[in-house]
């Protein structure tokens, strides 16, 4: 059963996984936090024209994905400031992507077979290159969400206070769509375009239902990410079955008895939550002054 | 081209896309007033897995997709009371059931050529069994959605106010997730799973940007809807790009277009009056 471990495509794989699912569930809890999982769909979706446009031009697929998804990340943030609907503009850009990336690929002779693998991830096909560049990506991307994540936090929670605190509001939801975007370029490697939801909200939107203090929160998705991937990795190498159905499968089995355990909560919980944030972190408001 | 016209499978696509491009106006409607869009986004993926299921079983496209988008809107109808947090149970409903549908290609067959026409439509091989089906679903949800016109609108703008009316809201809620799933499962076939947004969503989202009134909006929506369909077959008649390309493209032009006017007419006096806290602080949305 662990005897995979020798090949090296599946240590590559392991690996690259791994950086993956720690970058999507850090970035997925303040994804989740923000209300802008529909953004996150919308961004994995316009990666597939950017990886089959880079497959066209004969270039690795993670530099058209990460060129398509934070040019539109940037055009969802101007968009979505001036249109009422941010669902709606964010849903034409993303299908407007999809019919550019099935032209792409219809101009591409091998159709079929690259379309399957940029939608549905090949984890077991991620070349050492490949694990170089994810590994950096991530590094940076932790880096960044850790120098912006508290002020990005308050704004998510009460972005009236925050403006009024003087924190950039606007700046950091931009900045932060653009890392959301990056790290769907590095997540699609693992489980496709399609199943990025799978790493990116499964593990956060589980650990907000079990923890509501928010860095153990973050710290527990991490975990269930981590857990995921190894455990889909292992089933897949060892079954005909693909590893992102498992990955799916297992984020998906977890949530599911989570979720409905603890139903009608979540208001109040993460309401809770910031009080005790508040409390432990004098930067942020106390409750008395919240409510002044 | 006129030639063309003759092969069955073309009168097929083009009756087809005419009857999904009317039925969808009128969906997409309440999807935009009611804020449904990545419900209908889950839906069409759950059809994917539905296809495919489908196709493991030896039965057609459409069945697989009608049996599994009916019982997720079911589902997503009995799951989600409540509209916050909404997106995210959606979401991982449609994460796991497009994982399934990754499950069921591999069992399938290895050859991912099924999964592409079900991903990104394949609308020139409808054969004259399916617009018999799109035609009954198209006539089934054209009719219901006009008899329910009035009460579903009310209960889309002003939810309570209907409530205390004594129109039942919740059922009426449920009731058009599954008009909404069958739409979906008929726009599958014309555009793809992928694409499903490019008639169900973006006609609508358009008209409305031009006209607030509910058949105006319908209306346009219709027209928008059947120029992109008939232009995206015939352009791909003489061009060599795949049809749901050129609607997609055609819809999306058509949405920005609206953007534009609508932009340009919105009329001065409606503007939000500088205010001493808004010069300091812009409006943050």
């Amino acid at each position: 059963m662990f005897a995979i471990f020798q090949y090296p495509f599946i240590q590559n794989a392991l690996i690259a996984g791994s950086m993956v699912a720690i970058v999507a569930a850090v970035l997925g809890y303040f994804l989740i936090v923000r209300g802008l999982s529909f953004a996150g769909h919308a961004l994995s979706s316009i990666g597939f024209a950017g990886a089959a446009g880079a497959v066209l031009l004969g270039v690795s697929p993670i530099y058209g994905l990460m060129v398509f998804t934070v040019t539109a990340s940037i055009a969802i943030s101007i968009l979505g400031r001036e249109v009422r609907e941010r669902d709606v503009a964010t849903g034409v850009i993303m299908t407007f992507a999809l019919g550019l990336g099935i032209l792409f690929l219809s101009l591409y002779h091998g159709y079929a077979e690259q379309a399957y693998s940029i939608l549905f991830g090949t984890i077991v096909g991620v070349s050492r290159d490949d694990v170089v560049f994810t590994f950096l990506l991530g590094l940076i991307l932790l880096i960044m969400i850790a120098i912006i994540g508290r002020p990005l936090l308050f704004s998510s929670f009460d972005a009236e206070l925050a403006e009024t605190r003087g924190v950039p509001v606007r700046a950091l939801g931009s900045i932060f769509l653009v890392l959301i975007a990056l790290t769907i370029s590095i997540t699609t490697q693992v489980v496709g375009v399609l199943l990025v939801f799978a790493l990116l909200i499964g593990p956060p939107a589980t650990a907000v239902r079990l923890v509501h203090q928010p860095f153990r929160a973050i710290v527990l998705a991490a975990i269930l990410g981590l857990t995921y991937t190894w455990l889909g990795i292992l089933l897949g190498g060892n079954s005909p079955w693909p590893v992102s159905f498992f990955i799916t499968a297992l984020s998906f089995g977890v949530y599911l008895p989570v979720r409905l355990s603890s139903k009608g909560i979540d208001s109040k919980r993460s309401a809770k939550g910031f009080e005790k944030l508040s409390v432990a972190d004098p930067a942020l408001p106390s409750e008395k002054e919240r409510h002044d | 081209m006129i030639e063309i016209l003759r092969h069955s499978f073309v009168q097929n696509a083009f009756l087809a896309g005419v009857i999904v491009a009317i039925l969808s106006s009128f969906v997409g409607y309440f999807i935009i007033l009611r804020g449904q869009a990545f419900a209908c986004e889950a839906l069409s993926h759950v059809g994917f897995t539905g296809a495919l299921a489908a196709a493991l079983v030896g039965a057609s496209a459409l069945e697989g997709m009608f049996l599994f988008t009916l019982l997720a809107a079911f589902g997503i109808g009995a799951l989600g009371k409540r509209l916050s947090g909404r997106d995210l149970e959606v979401g991982m409903v449609l994460s796991f059931v497009l994982g399934l549908g990754v499950l069921f290609l591999s069992l399938y067959t290895k050859n991912a050529t099924e999964a592409v026409g079900v991903l990104f439509g394949s609308i020139l091989s409808v054969t004259i069994n399916d617009v018999q089906v799109i035609l009954g679903s198209g006539v089934f949800i054209i009719i219901l959605m006009v008899v329910l016109f009035r009460p579903l609108l009310f209960a889309s703008v002003e939810p309570e106010v209907a409530e205390a009316r004594g129109i039942p809201v919740q059922q009426l809620s449920i009731l058009f997730l599954i008009l909404l799933a069958i739409s979906v499962a008929v726009a599958v076939k014309v555009v793809g799973v992928l694409l499903v947004f490019a008639l169900l969503v973006v006609p609508a989202a358009a008209a409305e940007h031009l006209t607030h009134r509910p058949w105006l909006a319908i209306g346009t929506s219709i027209l928008i809807s059947l120029f992109s369909v008939l232009a995206g077959l015939i352009l791909a008649f003489i061009g060599h790009w795949p049809v749901s390309f050129y609607i997609v493209s055609l819809t999306s032009l058509f949405y920005f277009m609206a953007l534009i006017v609508h932009a340009l007419r919105s009329p001065r006096r409606y503007r939000e009056l500088p205010h001493p806290s808004r010069e300091v602080f812009p409006p943050s949305d």
